[in-house]
């Protein structure tokens, strides 16, 4: 890169930040001016309003600042798993696209098609009521093991609570003790994978087609089976392609995450979302949510550029 | 009597007589010939499009008195459905001139966010409506329960709050959309579905697939005064709303209907006299011609006749007046004097 390119580089950096300074300082002297309260000392305040469910316990007494924080962690817990489940469902059902068998085949590209075109949200909410319609009631609750309870509540398992560890069982409305997977929680998490590992699928499709068919003749003509062929030879190839595509599916996955409040699952914009109406702040709890999902998009676009380098490094020229 | 006295009187009568300066978002209306009222997205008796496209409702009568009063025409309206996250924005951006949208009048808001309430319109309170199934018979017995909520309103930190001070534990469930929450609720994934009366007695009537099995607890656990809010910085503007407000409510006082406000212009009573400016001009004070208050109960009736057709006897919620009945009549309704 040359230095003038630089000069230039660092000159529209200083203007994009210059505009965003004055927008800021713009509509706070407007917000005054209209005699509304601005700034970001709400987060401080008691948040008035609990989570139904957290890993972080959060009561109404503590911060909004902690409800946030207890909002993005139930993000996270939505999104990483399911990032982990899409990559796996994806790649299995990318394999299953490019497979010899017709019925396998069809049925990959059947599950690619439907999840692919259909929007995210009306998946959700078809996820959610089935799964809510479906499960019997909570006080009804079905006994899949000796402490494993599943129910309109959710999934119940042993796990530590506040008496120690818990063993869950029947109680006032339904069942009480361990820990609970929520039908929110668990629509999330199958849901955004369903969805996500379709894109994969196909992303992980095209990239195998596109490696000269000599590869994979040249592998079976050295005597390699079709399945090791795929593994050892042109899925490598094909990986190195795929990544940059995979990594953006999988950051969509995360900002698809923010459709949680649809079904009722308290993520960082539901718990965003409650905190704008209780303290009117519009503008500082939107800032807040977008900070948040630049940030951790363009950690994950630093991390997936990094493996990129990293690939390139390996390749011949 | 010095001539720097005679002068200082002239002015000071001056003042007196001439009519109030009329505002800047009253003349902003006027150039417009339309209102522009913020109102909910689809609240049932408060302000909803009909099959017809035709916005109807409590809420929505209010922004029509208004219409007539100030323009003479109550179809002079700019519908602007709001969802509870965009109204305030709207409104202190100038993209509405009053949100009638079944808001709560509480201090945060009305100190913090640059409007003013003008007066309310409907008492109301957060209540719980439970399947018979749980044989819950008080909101006391709720604990550890899971409760559907639509966010967006007050309803969650009142929830907080009452559970708190009773020192029990429930797990709120919390939707962005009614639609979802209330079907979440009669899927059974909820043991109750919290939300103000009103609309929980409009839930149950018409989205429950059997209102028999479900039971609205007795318990109130809020105060809800919804009422319509103005932008702040604009007196003139403010008063028109808050008063006409009042001639609503004052209107069912004295009797005067929609049907009757032509005939009843012949009336020996001063009060009424005043309120259909037959005798003193009350609009002029408010920068407004002397009929305002008699078009707008034309318009839309007074507030016994609103009441009735959108939420009350007449409506599919048949909700009774209860606090919303007149001061003398057992409420807490009581228009401030018009003179």
């Amino acid at each position: 890169m040359g230095a003038s390119s630089r000069v230039a580089q660092a000159l529209i950096l200083a203007a994009v930040v210059g505009l965003f300074v004055l927008l800021a300082v713009t509509t706070a002297g407007h917000l005054e001016q209209r005699g509304i309260r601005s700034g970001f000392d709400f987060l401080l305040e008691p948040a008035g309003f609990t989570l139904g469910e957290s890993v972080l316990p959060v009561d109404a007494a503590d911060s909004t600042l902690l409800a946030f924080v207890a909002g993005l962690l139930n993000t996270l817990r939505a999104a990483l798993p399911g990032a982990a489940l899409a990559l796996g469902i994806g790649i299995l059902a990318g394999f299953g696209r490019l497979a010899d068998n017709p019925l396998v085949r069809g049925l990959a590209s059947a599950y690619v098609n439907a999840f692919r075109n259909i929007p995210l949200l009306l998946q959700l909410l078809a996820w959610y009521f089935i799964l809510t319609d479906l499960l019997p009631a909570a006080d009804a609750a079905m006994r899949l093991a000796p402490g494993v309870f599943l129910s309109k509540s959710g999934l119940s398992v042993p796990w530590w609570g506040e008496t120690g560890f818990e063993i869950p069982e029947p109680g006032g409305f339904g069942i009480d003790g361990g820990a609970r997977l929520t039908p929110e929680y668990l629509t999330m998490l199958i849901g955004l994978a369903l969805y996500s590992a379709a894109y994969i699928a196909e992303t992980l499709r095209a990239a195998v087609l596109a490696l000269p068919p000599g590869q994979r003749l040249a592998a079976l003509a050295l005597g390699m089976t079709p399945r090791r062929a795929f593994i050892d030879v042109l899925l490598p190839q094909a990986w190195r392609a795929a990544l940059p595509p995979v990594t953006s599916q999988l950051l969509n996955l995360f900002k698809n995450a923010s459709l949680a409040v649809a079904i009722g699952y308290p993520d960082l914009v539901s718990v965003a979302g409650t905190s704008l109406n209780q303290t009117g702040r519009a503008i500082e709890c939107l800032v807040i949510v977008i900070a948040v999902y630049l940030l951790l998009s363009l950690g994950a676009a630093a991390i997936s550029h990094r493996l990129e380098q990293r690939n390139l490094k390996g390749r011949p020229a | 009597m010095s001539r720097i006295h005679v002068l200082t009187i002239a002015a000071a009568l001056a003042a007196f007589t001439a009519p109030a300066h009329a505002g800047k978002t009253l003349d902003g209306i006027k150039s417009r010939g339309q209102l522009a009222c913020g109102v909910s997205t689809g609240v049932i008796g408060f302000s909803a499009a009909d099959s017809q496209g035709q916005w109807r409702g409590l809420d929505v009568d209010v922004c029509r008195a208004i219409a007539a009063a100030v323009l003479g025409d109550a179809n002079k309206v700019r519908w602007v459905p709001l969802s509870s996250q965009q109204r305030f924005t709207a409104l202190q951006s100038g993209e509405v001139d009053i949100l009638s949208r079944n808001t709560t009048w509480s201090l945060t808001r009305d100190a913090a966010l640059g409007l003013h309430f003008t007066a309310v319109t409907y008492y109301d309170g957060q209540g719980f409506l439970v399947s018979k199934k749980t044989r819950v018979t008080s909101a006391k017995q709720l604990k550890n329960a899971e409760i559907c909520v639509q966010s967006g309103t007050t309803t969650e930190k009142n929830l907080s709050d009452y559970f708190r001070a009773q020192g029990i534990k429930v797990k709120p469930v919390v939707f962005d959309k009614f639609e979802a929450s209330i079907k979440a609720f009669f899927s059974g994934r909820c043991q109750a579905y919290t939300t103000d009366a009103s609309a929980l007695a409009f839930i149950r009537a018409k989205e429950a697939p059997n209102p028999d099995d479900y039971v609205v607890l007795p318990e109130i656990i809020s105060k809800e005064p919804l009422g319509p809010a103005v932008r702040r910085g604009d007196d003139e503007w403010f008063a028109i709303v808050k008063w006409t407000i009042n001639a609503l409510i004052e209107a069912e006082e004295l009797g005067i209907t929609q049907g009757k406000v032509d005939a009843l212009k012949g009336s020996a009573d001063p009060s009424v006299q005043r309120f259909l400016g037959v005798g003193e001009d009350l609009g002029k004070s408010l920068g407004l011609d002397r009929e305002w208050a008699a078009r707008a109960v034309k318009a839309v009736g007074n507030y016994g006749e609103i009441f009735n057709r959108n939420v009350g006897a007449d409506s599919p919620l048949k909700l009774p007046r209860g606090l919303n009945a007149q001061w003398n009549k057992g409420g807490i309704l009581y228009s401030l004097p018009l003179r």
